[in-house]
């Protein structure tokens, strides 16, 4: 909502500076957006009027004027302007004036002597471009100073209105609020003088009565529709962010913007017989003022004549019906449509209206007749014409319960021990109706407000008035007891610092991904898609946090980084039976060195074992099993299953060298990514005994078939259950010299243990003797 | 007898001249070996009468010991120096960069929701999640805000399908708390309080300069039979002033309007000689209550959500909110 400072002014005059009345409002949750001057500082620029013209004797295009400025002594001024005409008025910056960007002196044009400029708009400040000189009223006071003659010492207000507000959608709202305020007392609007002297009459059925439980409209006959809107008038409309369009129209707008009720002017001559307020029926169509063709619905209000709708109601009228130059008489409506009616629909059809926006929120339904009145009144006063008498026809309208108000309530949610007394001055200055029975009320809102339906409205209307601000902070006090902490759960923070102590960045990329990534990168042909996205490449949700991993890599190649490690922790989302769900995962992405490049460490490039060993300290003490398996995203070779216990909890890869040339990656990348839920659960430490015996150990080293997997021959020892075996771990592979092609030799290191005496070499060898057999009886031979 | 002085005189003068141990294992042949001059003059000692041989031979003696005593410290003499000059030999240069230092580092948003849970946790805050993908149920309608509601337009919504949004705000994850609250505790009289944080990601349709399609925001509520507004703004103040590490934080509530809270509030904070938008808060509607079962007479509650992006750029003066999403980890290892 735009506004002037100086109509508001109008209606009510609080002693504040303009700073001051700003934060009132704001403070009081009519948020001042934007408050910005009508035109920029400047001074001594006076109504001056032009006596007489000459050509300046050495230059074409200028002329050398006199100019009456209010002195005794009409003064010399050079001046270009093309539209200069003795007789006319103009502005004219007297010597010393300070304009936008330019200062005033007196001076010599081509050899003659001026004493001032003659000023446009654009000179002014008052617009971006302008042709020749600002033209003013034959009727402005000579001398008077320009800021006073058009106004200009004005602020344009924009209010950020809460959707509750639309009581303040309007000059006399937000002037009643001020007052309230501000307790200072509002200027009554000017009463209607005219006399009903119009015969014609229409018929107003309502039919649709609780769609619409007050009509009220009347003929005007015989206006001239091309009369002047006058510029007081314009001004308003003008600094309200309204154009002139003609003075019919304006004055609807006008009406609108002072009291808040939506009105619209029909043209008489074009409607058929009686009016209907009704639900359009099926296959009705309507053309609107803005050249829309609606086909309309049937929870869509219209206003009827006999024939078919003329106006959407509440939201815009219709073209066909709609007054023009050549109106003479007008069916004028003042009503009031239920919000819910109205709610939706102009959205629904693309577009927002004044008129819609108020019905939507609620408009004062005790207003309609006085608005008509006003509004005839300055039809008759610009137009002429005559006034026909009010057809109206009364539903049900709103009924304004009484709402309980206790004291002790208050004090309860605001924390403030407010006195009833106060309470009640509150109320009342606020236009609300109370009964006070003890320390309590029982509270009537006024017709225009749409918001106050249970107490704590009204206690925030309480705490409002007498100011937030003045509600003073409480010390935090609470009954507290421990937080639970669950220790076989680790904590996200923990996790977090498990990657960043593993040389990882975190990243934060968008939920919504390319479909492209999800078909490519994980299968994915159905993924749940966004029904209005914001840009195609952020049309679906992601199954997977690879793709914006993938893409952040990019990014920072494309800044020339040559070794990037990053990781992600969010949600992937996909459909169920009973909608959706989303899975909490952990993914990483190690592109370029292994390590930072440094003096003590020769430089290789990042592969799978080194990112599988950032996976399985992640979930150190779980330990993990890595199952070969292709992942549509990765090199088929190198690429597993990551298994906890058996089940699935991810994947680690190499880029598959497709998606690494598509994404033009001079290295592969390794990624993984893993569910979170199986990151947080782990065993609390339960110990038992250790053992002083010194541990013995023996290595073991075989020749095996290269297919064979390592975890094959590690089961399988693990799994004979040789005594005292406490550890079998693998601590040399070797292929080379001594291997035959297609093999490898793999060195394993057995640690045992007994917990009571130092172990014999009778006791070791038979354990080692049965992990051996296991060994031979998977492929491998024990290495001579 | 000056013969004896003589000889110790020669082997004191000739082991402090001598720098190799090789060398002083020779000299001590000289003295003390089996053709050394003391040997000799200790054979010497027969040819004495029985009355001189005692005091002779002590003599001599002593003159052995001072000579041994001698030769033992120059040998440890000589072999500190071989050490010092071995160990001179190995020094490092330890200006030389540690192997594999380097470490990654967290999100400023990870980093600021961590400050942001630790500070809450102190005052008994415990954390709550909820899902990104919300039904109209949570999103709008428990929240009070019904379908055509003017204030669904405050919301710019992602939409999925008929009944699913993307979460507009963090605000669901109240009203599953405190459904999943009043199930545990239904046995009792009393429930205890409920005080929550709930951070996430939130979405709205609009990309700009200065908006997000997707940005993060914490949730807060306190729900509990002595809670009043202002112990919000105590709640509030304490925390920004915490958060930003200055008592001089000035907190500004003025009057708003969400559909969920009633008294509503938005809130301020001063910033650099004016006034900062940090987010929006209220007394929990009574409507919102019913929705989940709690006795709305008997208990008060307060919701503050504020926008995580917008504290992380103040706390570490980043300018433009695009860099969180960008992941450029030259502003990314700012952070670390």
């Amino acid at each position: 909502m735009q506004f002037s400072e100086s109509w508001l002014r109008s209606l009510v005059n609080p002693s504040l500076s303009s700073d001051e009345l700003s934060h009132l409002l704001t403070m009081a949750g009519l948020e001042v957006e934007e408050m910005k001057p009508i035109a920029a500082a400047f001074d001594k620029v006076v109504v001056a009027q032009v006596l007489t013209k000459e050509k300046h004797p050495d230059a074409d295009r200028l002329n050398v004027l006199s100019v009456d400025v209010g002195l005794a002594e009409p003064l010399n001024i050079v001046c270009g302007a093309g539209n200069v005409t003795v007789g006319m008025k103009a502005p004219c910056a007297l010597v010393g004036a300070k304009l936008p960007g330019i200062e005033i002196k007196q001076a010599k044009v081509r050899g003659i002597a001026s004493f001032g400029m003659m000023c446009s708009e654009k000179e002014l400040g008052l617009a971006e471009e302008s042709a020749g000189l600002m033209v003013l009223d034959v009727d402005a006071t000579v001398g008077q100073s320009i800021r006073e003659h058009l106004d200009l010492d004005d602020y344009l207000f924009t209010l950020k209105l809460t959707p509750n507000r639309c009581d303040c959608l309007s000059l006399n709202g937000i002037a009643r609020e001020v007052a309230a305020l501000t307790g200072t007392a509002m200027a009554s609007l000017p009463a209607a003088t005219f006399t009903q002297a119009g015969s014609q009459n229409r018929i107003v059925k309502v039919t649709a009565s609780s769609a619409c439980p007050r009509y009220s409209g009347r003929v005007i006959s015989g206006v001239n529709a091309n009369a002047q809107t006058p510029a007081w008038m314009v001004k308003r409309l003008e600094r309200c962010g309204l154009r002139s369009i003609s003075a019919l129209v304006d004055v609807t707008n006008y009406v609108l913007l002072e009291l808040g009720q939506p009105l619209h002017a029909f043209d008489l001559n074009k409607l058929n017989g009686g009016i209907e307020v009704r639900f359009a029926r099926a296959g009705e169509r309507l053309k609107l003022l803005n050249e829309q063709t609606v086909d309309l619905q049937d929870d869509m209000l219209v206003i009827a004549d006999a024939k078919a709708p003329v106006a959407l109601a509440g939201v815009m009228g219709g073209a066909d019906s709609a007054v023009d130059d050549a109106t003479t008489d007008i069916f004028l409506e003042s009503a009031f449509f239920a919000p819910d009616v109205i709610v939706g629909k102009s959205r629904r059809l693309g577009f927002s209206s004044d008129s819609s926006y108020r019905f939507e929120r609620g408009v004062d339904f005790a207003t309609t007749v006085s608005a008509l009145e006003r509004a005839t009144q300055l039809i008759l006063d610009i137009c002429g014409g005559q006034a026909g008498a009010v057809s109206e026809v009364t539903g049900e309208l709103p009924v304004r319960h009484p709402v309980k108000l206790r004291t002790s309530r208050v004090h309860r949610v605001l924390g403030i021990a407010l006195p009833s007394e106060q309470i009640a001055q509150i109320l009342s200055r606020l236009g609300m109706d109370f009964q006070k029975d003890g320390e309590d009320f029982s509270v009537t809102p006024p017709s225009y407000r749409f918001d106050i339906e249970i107490e704590e409205d009204l206690i925030e209307e309480v705490a409002r008035v007498h100011g937030y601000e003045n509600i003073q902070p409480a010390p935090i006090q609470a009954r507290m007891s421990i937080l639970p902490r669950n220790e076989s759960q680790r904590p996200l923070a923990k996790l977090l610092q498990a990657m960043v102590v593993r040389d990882y960045q975190e990243t934060i990329n968008y939920a919504f991904v390319d479909a492209a990534w999800e078909r490519d990168l994980c299968g994915n042909s159905a993924p749940i898609t966004l029904k209005n996205p914001i840009a195609s490449q952020m049309s679906v949700m992601r199954t997977s946090l690879l793709g914006g991993l993938l893409e952040s890599l990019r990014t920072n190649l494309s800044r020339k980084q040559t070794r990037v490690r990053l990781f992600e922790v969010g949600g992937c989302f996909s459909k169920s039976a009973n909608g959706y769900v989303q899975h909490e995962r952990l993914a990483g992405l190690a592109y370029g060195g292994a390590q930072a490049e440094q003096w003590g460490v020769p430089s290789r490039n990042v592969d799978f074992y080194d990112v599988k060993g950032d996976i399985e300290a992640l979930f150190s003490p779980l330990s993990l099993a890595f199952k070969a398996l292709p992942h549509t995203a990765s090199h088929p070779g190198k690429s597993a299953n990551i298994l906890l216990d058996g089940k699935e909890v991810g994947w680690i890869g190499e880029l598959h060298p497709q998606w690494q040339q598509q994404y033009d990656l001079q290295n592969p990348p390794v990624w993984f990514e893993v569910d979170m839920s199986a990151l947080i659960g782990v065993a609390v430490p339960k110990v038992t005994g250790i053992s002083r015996v010194p541990l013995v150990r023996r290595d073991i080293a075989v020749l095996v078939d290269e297919g064979v997997p390592l975890d094959t021959l590690l089961t399988a020892m693990r799994g004979a259950k040789a005594p005292y075996v406490e550890d079998i771990g693998l601590f040399d592979v070797y292929r080379g010299k001594g291997v035959e092609q297609g093999k490898k030799s793999l060195a394993f290191r057995v640690l045992l243990q007994d917990t009571q005496k130092t172990l014999t070499e009778s006791e070791i060898e038979p354990s080692i003797a049965i992990l051996v057999d296991v060994l031979n009886k998977n492929g491998a031979q024990l290495r001579s | 007898m000056q013969e004896l002085q003589t000889t110790l005189d020669d082997a004191l003068k000739s082991f402090a001249a001598i720098t190799d141990a090789v060398e002083l294992e020779n000299a001590k042949a000289r003295y003390l070996g089996k053709e050394g001059s003391l040997t000799g003059l200790l054979k010497g000692l027969g040819k004495l009468s029985a009355e001189e041989r005692p005091a002779a031979g002590a003599r001599i003696n002593q003159v052995k010991q001072q000579i041994e005593a001698a030769l033992q410290a120059r040998r440890e003499s000589i072999q500190l120096d071989a050490l010092q000059v071995k160990l001179a030999a190995e020094s490092l240069d330890v200006t030389l960069p540690g192997r594999n230092s380097s470490v990654g580092g967290l999100h400023p948003v990870t980093r600021t929701l961590e400050r942001i849970e630790t500070l809450f946790h102190s005052i008994g805050y415990d954390v709550a999640e909820g899902p990104e993908i919300e039904n109209d149920f949570y999103n709008f309608t428990a929240l009070n805000i019904p379908e055509d509601h003017p204030a669904r337009a405050m919301h710019d919504t992602f939409y999925i399908d008929e009944q699913h949004v993307l979460r507009t705000h963090t605000s669901p994850i109240q009203i599953r708390y405190m459904q999943a609250h009043m199930e545990k505790y239904k046995h009792l009289d009393a429930m205890p309080d409920i005080r929550i944080i709930a951070p996430g990601r939130v979405y709205r349709v609009d990309s700009d300069a200065t908006h997000s399609p997707m940005f993060h925001q914490v949730e807060g509520l306190w729900v509990g039979e002595r809670v009043s507004f202002a112990d919000l703004k105590g709640v509030i103040a304490d925390f920004l002033q915490n958060y930003f590490e200055t008592k001089d934080m000035q907190v500004r509530f003025r009057p708003s309007f969400f559909p969920f809270t009633e008294p509503s509030a938005e809130m301020d904070m001063s910033w650099k000689g004016g006034w900062l938008e940090i987010g929006g808060c209220g007394m929990v509607h009574p409507n919102v209550l019913r929705h989940v079962g709690i006795d709305s007479e008997k208990y008060i509650g307060f919701a503050f959500g504020m926008g995580v992006e917008r504290l992380a750029m103040l706390r570490y003066g980043v300018n433009d909110l695009r860099l969180f999403f960008e992941n450029d980890v030259q502003f990314l290892k700012q952070f670390n």
